[in-house]
């Protein structure tokens, strides 16, 4: 089940550009394609751990300023050969507010659930 | 129904089956597909039949794909199974079996087969040619029973099957028809030491022999020759050459000279039949190597997949015998002619021979005997036609002399499975040799996709070059002009002369106008465009900053652990105790972990959180200090000694020439990074013989020394000219970075620049050529009004890029 936290408008993300949030999950990826879908996907390359949101978005695809790995925004999985995969977010549109769903099974330190 | 267009390929050999996996990269969906193949098996890869015939390799290793593979994506496979015919009017094709296949598209692949010498007994049980599993099969088993085998033809093939058949234990003699082994390869000199070595490996020969009938009556026991003399064998192998195998599409009326007639983008005269490997007569030209082939494949699954773009122009073609031990390389036209020149290097203690063609300073061709590792090099540098001037005496010492003296006779295979070969990813020779084994791999884009080998700095390239074409046998062959990414077909400098010519002036535009692959591009076309375009439109185009790399985005470099480092500029390499200080405050502030003094002499603050980056520059700037541009391919420090002002050896004012030229250029963007040095005298304590740009002062005026580079491969500079006066220094300062920006690409660094337009070539423009250097240099000044202005008060004014330095949310 997720829990669904409004996060700003689509506009505060560049076209082809990527916006952080940060969660008691650690840091989430917020991805913007050209065609204007939004992704979201755990700010951590499953290779060493570089941070995608500073990457390089081209079609729906990101690529990591680490070391260059390439990974599908749909499905967090790494493009072949490499072999990997990164923590994948719902995130949902409406009347022009980005919402992103974090898996609420994780269990938040109860000081955290009451600011959300 | 089925909607899918249906493309039937006939040969499942090495070119037609790289056709295919070509064609599913780009358009999985798009054919229905089925493959005819004469042989029992799946796709293998012939070139190492050679090795298998020496008992080097297995048939198991050599498959490329099994069939499985053709199971896993929906190919039929008729393995075993002819065509006999086409019938064009219904589109068909028939097999030995009776099956009948229609087709939308038709593929030939179908090879060629070795040339049997029309001469009595050429039938006889015995008597094969040199093509495929079975005759390797043959071979083995006549190695089992007979003494004597005969190999006739003293070209490539010959000479690969009598080493394979000495392996197995047989007495082999070699019978040529001329009185020079592989003179299709190699010049009389090479072609004595290859006799000669191999004669020592107990290999005989028979020159200048004709062969004029094999003997026998139930199978092969002797060749007999024009002169009369007979010599036994039971077992006789023709490799006089091969012949495109163009029977059937003969048969089905196809237009074939030698082979079948194909246009650039592959297609016969018949628009709905293509033709791709050994049985294709392109421009008049047929192939009998492996390189052009996957050329040709490239090309051809282009246009079957619709794509449209592409052209097949021809190959220049180089070979590598496979006996190992042997080392010869070959490529070119290495006899020469009129207006050439001979470059000769030989060594006879050391069983070492090399040639090079050279016209106008191109290389022509080349032949190395005994020490082959710089074939590839040489090769590079013919297809690219280098201007060799620049290091013509050294030439055949080759490029790990050029690159770093003192590494003699250093062969990649020599070294131990567990040398680190790419030192940025840390693969060693083992992994490579490997990985190109199990998975099969041919290129040098493979090996660097599945190993990471060279796919960082690209310096090891070479060397990985060399272990492909050790392990499988021949060289990838990138086209003449390397596209840009997989995302086109261009080069950089078609892309970059499209930009000018069409004054193209946005991303956008160069995607729509040049018919991009791919909607946006991907991390290595994006950077590379968005350079092109500010460089050649800097009043116009718009730099895109989700085409930059992050530091270039964030202007600071990112670390291993996601912070950044800081590095303010220190003109020409002075500071103050103003500077110092607010550097030392802005360290405490922050809690930077790291301060650290670079080899460019300036400070680097290492561990900055993204989030104080304004906050850090905004403090350094109010102590009058701008960014340093450590993270960008862009003009980063001016080092100085400190010259006359100090020195008692300083000639000229070292310094403050420094902090002038660093001044005047600081903030330009160029293809990669660029590097200053001035010196006060040759005692050059600035190192300036390993910059882009070098000044050295002595008595009399200034020395330009241009291209060097420290680095992995040290490169020094070379001596551009001498200037009489700074102001001379500084026109010929922006001429050459100009120069650089409009002509380097992307990513190349003004040393290999240099190596691959020559220095001549730049001499000639802005030494020789004054008006030219003005102009550039007046481009320049003009290009640095749109370029100075310092990234960091833009940003830390929170004007600029806010969203870059802050979270969106924080949620939880
Ligand atoms: C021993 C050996 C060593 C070699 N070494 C090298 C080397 O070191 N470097 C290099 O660059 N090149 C080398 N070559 C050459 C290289 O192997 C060929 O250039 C390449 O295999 C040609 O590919 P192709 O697809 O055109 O033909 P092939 O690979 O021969 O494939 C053609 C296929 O079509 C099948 N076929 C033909 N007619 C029909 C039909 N009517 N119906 C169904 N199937 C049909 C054939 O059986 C065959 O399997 C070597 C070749 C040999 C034999
Ligand atoms: C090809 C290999 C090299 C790479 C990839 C490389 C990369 C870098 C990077 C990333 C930095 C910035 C460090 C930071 O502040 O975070 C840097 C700085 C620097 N490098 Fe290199 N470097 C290479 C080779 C060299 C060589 C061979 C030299 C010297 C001969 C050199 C001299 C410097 C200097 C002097 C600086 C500080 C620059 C400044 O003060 O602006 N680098 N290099
Ligand atoms: S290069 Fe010459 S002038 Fe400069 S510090 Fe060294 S010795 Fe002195
Ligand atoms: S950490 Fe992402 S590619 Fe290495």
């Amino acid at each position: 089940m997720y829990d669904w936290h409004e996060i700003g408008a689509l506009d505060d993300i560049p076209r082809l550009g990527s916006r952080v949030v940060n969660t008691p999950h650690g840091d989430v990826a917020i991805f913007r394609t050209a065609d204007d879908q939004v992704f979201a996907l755990r700010d951590r390359c499953p290779h060493k751990g570089g941070p995608l949101s500073q990457g390089i978005v081209h079609g729906h695809r990101i690529t990591c300023p680490l070391h260059n790995w390439v990974l599908e925004l749909e499905s967090g999985q790494a493009v072949a050969p490499d072999v990997g995969c990164a923590t994948r977010y719902p995130t949902r549109l409406e009347d022009g507010r980005l919402w992103l769903g974090l898996n609420n099974v994780v269990s938040l330190p109860s000081a955290s659930r009451e600011a959300a | 129904m089925n909607a899918k267009e249906r493309l039937v390929l006939v040969g499942n050999g090495m070119a037609g089956m790289r056709t295919l996996e070509e064609l599913l990269a780009i358009a999985p969906d798009k054919f229905d597909i089925t493959v005819f193949g004469a042989e029992p098996h799946g796709n293998y890869n012939r070139i190492l039949l050679s090795p298998v015939l020496a008992g080097e390799k297995s048939i198991d290793q050599i498959m490329i794909n099994d069939l499985n593979w053709y199971a896993e994506k929906g190919i039929r496979l008729y393995a075993g199974q002819e065509v006999t015919r086409i019938n064009r009017a219904r589109r068909q094709i028939h097999a030995t079996d009776g099956t009948i296949a229609p087709y939308d598209r038709l593929l030939l692949a179908t090879g060629s087969n070795p040339f049997i010498l029309p001469i009595p007994g050429n039938d006889l049980p015995g008597v094969i040619g040199f093509r495929d599993i079975k005759d390797v099969e043959t071979m083995l088993a006549a190695a089992q029973t007979g003494k004597h085998a005969v190999i006739i033809g003293g070209g490539l093939l010959g000479l690969e099957a009598a080493n394979g058949l000495m392996k197995q234990g047989m007495q082999v003699t070699v019978v040529h028809v001329l009185d020079t082994l592989m003179e299709r390869q190699l010049d009389p000199v090479a072609a004595d030491m290859l006799r000669a070595s191999l004669e020592e490996r107990g290999l005989r020969f028979l020159m200048g022999a004709n062969t004029a009938a094999v003997l026998g009556e139930e199978r092969v026991r002797a060749v007999r020759f024009k002169d009369g003399l007979e010599i036994p064998a039971d077992l006789v192998v023709m490799a006089v050459g091969i012949r495109p195998n163009i029977e059937l599409a003969k048969q089905a009326g196809i237009y074939c000279e030698r082979g079948v007639v194909v246009n650039d983008t592959m297609q016969s005269y018949d628009p709905r039949v293509y033709a791709v490997g050994e049985c294709v007569q392109h421009r008049g030209q047929c192939y009998g190597l492996v390189a052009p082939l996957w050329e040709q494949a490239k090309v051809c699954a282009n246009h079957l997949a619709r794509y449209g773009i592409g052209r097949y122009q021809g190959s220049v073609t180089s070979t590598k015998l496979k006996v190992t031990g042997i080392d010869l390389f070959s490529a070119g036209d290495f006899n020469g002619g009129p207006g050439c020149e001979e470059i000769v290097l030989r060594d006879p203690a050391r069983g070492v021979y090399k040639k090079l063609v050279v016209k106008e300073n191109r290389v022509q061709g080349a032949v190395l005997y005994g020490d082959t590792v710089d074939g590839t090099w040489y090769f590079q540098l013919l297809r690219e036609g280098t201007d060799i001037g620049a290091f013509r005496e050294t030439v055949l010492f080759g490029h790990a002399h050029m690159a770093d003296s003192g590494r003699d006779g250093f062969s990649v295979m020599t070294m131990t499975d567990d040398a680190e070969i790419c030192g940025c990813n840390g693969v060693c020779k083992g992994a490579i040799v490997k990985a190109i084994a199990e998975k099969k791999l041919f290129t040098v884009d493979e090996v660097r996709a599945h190993t990471k080998a060279s796919a960082s700095c690209g310096s090891c390239t070479g060397l990985v070059e060399q272990i492909l074409a050790a392990t499988v046998g021949t060289f990838d062959k990138t086209p003449k002009e390397k596209a840009l990414c997989q995302c086109t077909e261009h080069s950089h400098d078609q892309v970059r002369k499209t930009i000018r010519e069409q004054r193209l002036t946005s991303l956008r535009a160069v995607f729509d106008f040049m018919e991009w692959k791919t909607p946006d591009g991907c991390h290595s076309c994006r950077p590379a465009i968005n350079y092109y375009l500010i460089s050649t439109w800097p009043d116009e185009a718009q730099d895109d900053q989700q085409s930059r790399f992050v530091n270039e985005r964030v202007h600071a470099n990112i670390q291993k652990d996601g912070t950044y480092s800081v590095v303010p500029r220190m003109w020409g390499g002075l500071t103050n105790p103003k500077e110092l200080r607010a550097i030392a405050d802005v360290a405490d502030k922050f809690k930077i972990p790291t301060v650290k003094v670079t080899g460019g002499q300036r400070i680097d603050l290492l561990g900055v959180k993204k989030e104080d980056l304004p906050k850090v520059w905004a403090d350094l700037n109010a102590a009058g200090m701008v960014s340093g541009h450590a993270y960008g391919k862009s003009l980063r420090t001016v080092k100085t000694c400190v010259g006359s002002d100090w020195c008692r050896f300083g000639t000229q004012d070292s310094t403050g020439l420094g902090v002038k030229l660093e001044k005047m250029t600081w903030g330009s963007w160029t293809p990669h990074k660029f590097k200053m040095a001035v010196s006060g005298c040759p005692r050059n304590c600035a190192e300036a013989t390993i910059k882009d740009f070098g000044v050295v002062c002595v008595e009399s005026g200034y020395e330009i020394h241009v291209g060097g580079n420290g680095g992995i491969k040290i490169r020094g500079t070379d001596l551009l000219c001498k200037c009489a006066t700074e102001e001379e220094v500084k026109e010929y300062c922006c001429a050459f970075m100009q120069i650089y920006r409009e002509e380097g690409r992307y990513l190349e660094r003004t040393a290999p620049w240099i190596e691959r337009v020559g220095l001549s070539y730049v001499k000639a423009r802005i030494v020789e050529d004054e008006e030219n250097r003005k102009a550039l240099y007046a481009r320049f000044l003009d290009s640095q009004k749109y370029a100075q202005i310092d990234p960091w008060a833009e940003r830390a004014s929170g004007r600029v890029d806010a969203h870059e330095f802050q979270p969106l949310r924080q949620v939880g």
